[in-house]
């Protein structure tokens, strides 16, 4: 029991990682029908970002571990926002109104062009990050044989979730920026025609999603302390999984598909096997996929005749 | 601003001037030297038959086809004429202040009635909340303006008659319910031209003849112009102050009511030639 209960906080906390990158997936998705093969990368690009200025933070003797974490989190988000917007501009802007597989291709060439660059600039060995917070709490006794551990880390990442998430919602429901997006969504032109500019809304987009797949790599730097130019790979694959189990295009499907996959592949890591973790995940997808095109919370689109 | 003011404030020109306008799509001639004003304050209907044109007309003003030739030159009060054949898309809407509904109905169905009509004041929001970033800071102009676009936003919902169904999804109104819905959507853009296409298709003849009350409140009240294609006559007849008839691209008449209902070369266009 103590076991399951320490899976389930692994897993929510690996989930609330998942669940901000695959936002990223379902709202681009929702706005220009377009799977970002790239954006895996921006969330590794997001991790660098996080790890260089903790480096930074570091040598310039700052050790007062809250004002490092909101340095790491503001230059990530910044940097890796601005990183979001140049792919858009410079690889999916100048295909838009070709055809819908232009721009996939163009993404595999984006993801594949930021791994190689991170690459270069970093090397190709993983990198450490020392642990800045270490430490939680202990939610069982020891005298129950197992002690179930709740580090002020997991609390830290699953309430920056919950806190981004808030105000993302926010955004989208009730300010004017989320209205146009919900416009262009579904029918550009129309929106285009009342004034709102729907390039700009695009390229907001994509600052959203990159600036929340960069808090997820700045979390993934500080839980698991190793980034390598590779990490946006797999993370990328399970998120965009999260965001089509969830149903793509709906961005609280995004944040539920995120959590169950953590959770999947928490559990069966822990009752199973960690190798076999991945297909663990996938075939919940497949699953879902057969009983469910649409996703848990995606609507089925109505053909009209 | 008053009526008195407005009339003086007013340029000279007429509201929208179209020059020579062709629009050739390959082989095919849609508009075939076409010339006409629209003026301020006035509806102007835009008749003919099917494939006359008309719709491809509204297509070169709103930005959606560059035309062949020709030039239109938008003149609203207050500013500088604008060229609207060499204006961006969005920036139509944006910036010349041409709003224009379909034929179909094209309401973003799955946000609420209300926020349809949030979505046309887009940019005035966009402006004064800093491109929402600034705005999620609770800044009290942000507020001020959310407040300002909402009063529009109920203002026309009570002059259509649409209060009560505020926050319900727009794809569930009635279909006379959603045509006026764009109708008060789209001035809710603020605009100095009206583009109405076929805004009666469809309607039973009471909810025509509300439509006509509409038009005509909006052409008075707001002293904006308006360009109407429309089948229906008893609207065309009911609202319009002028009319041009297109007949395959070409401009075949211009003039008032009573001067289209009696033209030979109207007649001839929708009823055929007489055998000898």
């Amino acid at each position: 029991m103590e076991y399951l209960l320490q899976q389930l906080i692994n897993g929510l906390t690996l989930g609330a990682i998942y669940g901000l990158i695959a936002i990223g997936y379902t709202m681009v998705y929702g706005i220009i029908g377009m799977i970002n093969f790239a954006h895996g990368d921006i969330y590794m690009v997001g991790a660098f970002q996080a790890m260089i200025a903790l480096m930074i933070v570091g040598t310039l003797g700052i050790s007062w571990v809250p004002l490092q974490l909101a340095i790491m989190l503001i230059v990530a988000l910044v940097l890796t926002a601005a990183y979001g917007w140049t792919v858009e501009r410079i690889a999916y802007r100048p295909l838009r109104g070709s055809t819908r597989l232009a721009p996939l291709i163009s993404a595999i060439g984006m993801s594949i062009v930021l791994q190689n660059y991170v690459q270069l600039l970093q090397g190709p060995r993983p990198k450490p990050v020392a642990p800045v917070i270490r430490g939680g709490f202990a939610l069982t006794g020891s005298d129950s044989g197992f002690v179930v551990q709740l580090g002020y880390l997991q609390i830290m990442i699953i309430l920056l979730t919950v806190a981004l998430m808030t105000v993302f919602a926010y955004i989208i429901a009730k300010t004017s920026l989320g209205r146009a997006q919900r416009a262009c969504e579904q029918d550009r032109k129309m929106a285009s025609l009342l004034g709102v500019n729907v390039d700009l809304t695009i390229s907001q987009t994509f600052i959203i999603g990159a600036a929340l797949a960069a808090v997820a790599g700045m979390m993934v730097t500080l839980y698991y302390g190793v980034n390598d130019f590779f990490m946006g790979f797999v993370a990328g694959i399970k998120a965009f999984t999260a965001a089509v189990l969830g149903g793509i295009g709906s961005l609280p499907g995004a944040m539920l598909g995120g959590i169950l996959i953590g959770l999947i592949e928490a559990i069966w890591s822990a009752y199973f096997s960690a190798e076999y973790k991945d297909v663990a995940a996938f075939g919940v997808l497949v699953l879902v996929l057969i009983f469910r095109p649409t996703g848990l919370l995606g609507r089925p689109e109505v053909e009209k005749v | 601003m008053n009526a008195a003011l407005q009339q003086m404030t007013e340029p000279a020109m007429p509201l929208l001037t179209v020059e020579h306008l062709t629009m050739r799509f390959g082989g095919l001639v849609a508009i075939d030297d076409a010339s006409f004003v629209a003026q301020h304050r006035e509806i102007t209907g835009v008749i003919g038959p099917n494939g006359a044109g008309k719709t491809t007309l509204f297509n070169c003003i709103t930005g959606f086809y560059k035309p062949t030739v020709g030039r239109l030159t938008l003149a609203a009060a207050d500013r500088p004429p604008m060229l609207l054949e060499q204006m961006e898309g969005f920036k139509i809407g944006q910036q010349a202040s041409v709003a224009r509904t379909f034929q179909n109905v094209r309401l973003f169905t799955g946000m609420s009635v209300l926020e349809n009509l949030m979505v046309a004041q887009h940019n005035k929001l966009m402006r004064a909340s800093g491109y929402t970033f600034l705005g999620l800071l609770g800044l009290p102009s942000f507020n001020r303006a959310e407040r300002v676009a909402r009063d529009l936003a109920v203002h026309w919902l009570d002059r259509i008659g649409l209060t009560h169904l505020a926050d319900e999804p727009a794809g569930s109104l009635p279909y006379g319910d959603q045509r006026r819905l764009e109708i008060a959507r789209a001035m809710c853009t603020e605009p100095v031209l009206l583009c109405l296409d076929e805004p009666a298709a469809g309607l039973n003849p009471r909810e025509s003849a509300e439509l006509n009350t509409l038009l005509r409140s909006i052409r008075d009240e707001l002293g904006i112009g308006i360009l109407l294609i429309e089948h229906d006559m008893s609207v065309v007849m009911g609202t319009c102050d002028h009319i041009v008839v297109l007949d395959y691209g070409r401009k075949i008449a211009d003039g008032s009511p009573s001067e289209i209902r009696s033209d030979p070369a109207v007649i001839r266009a929708y009823l055929g030639e007489e055998e000898e």
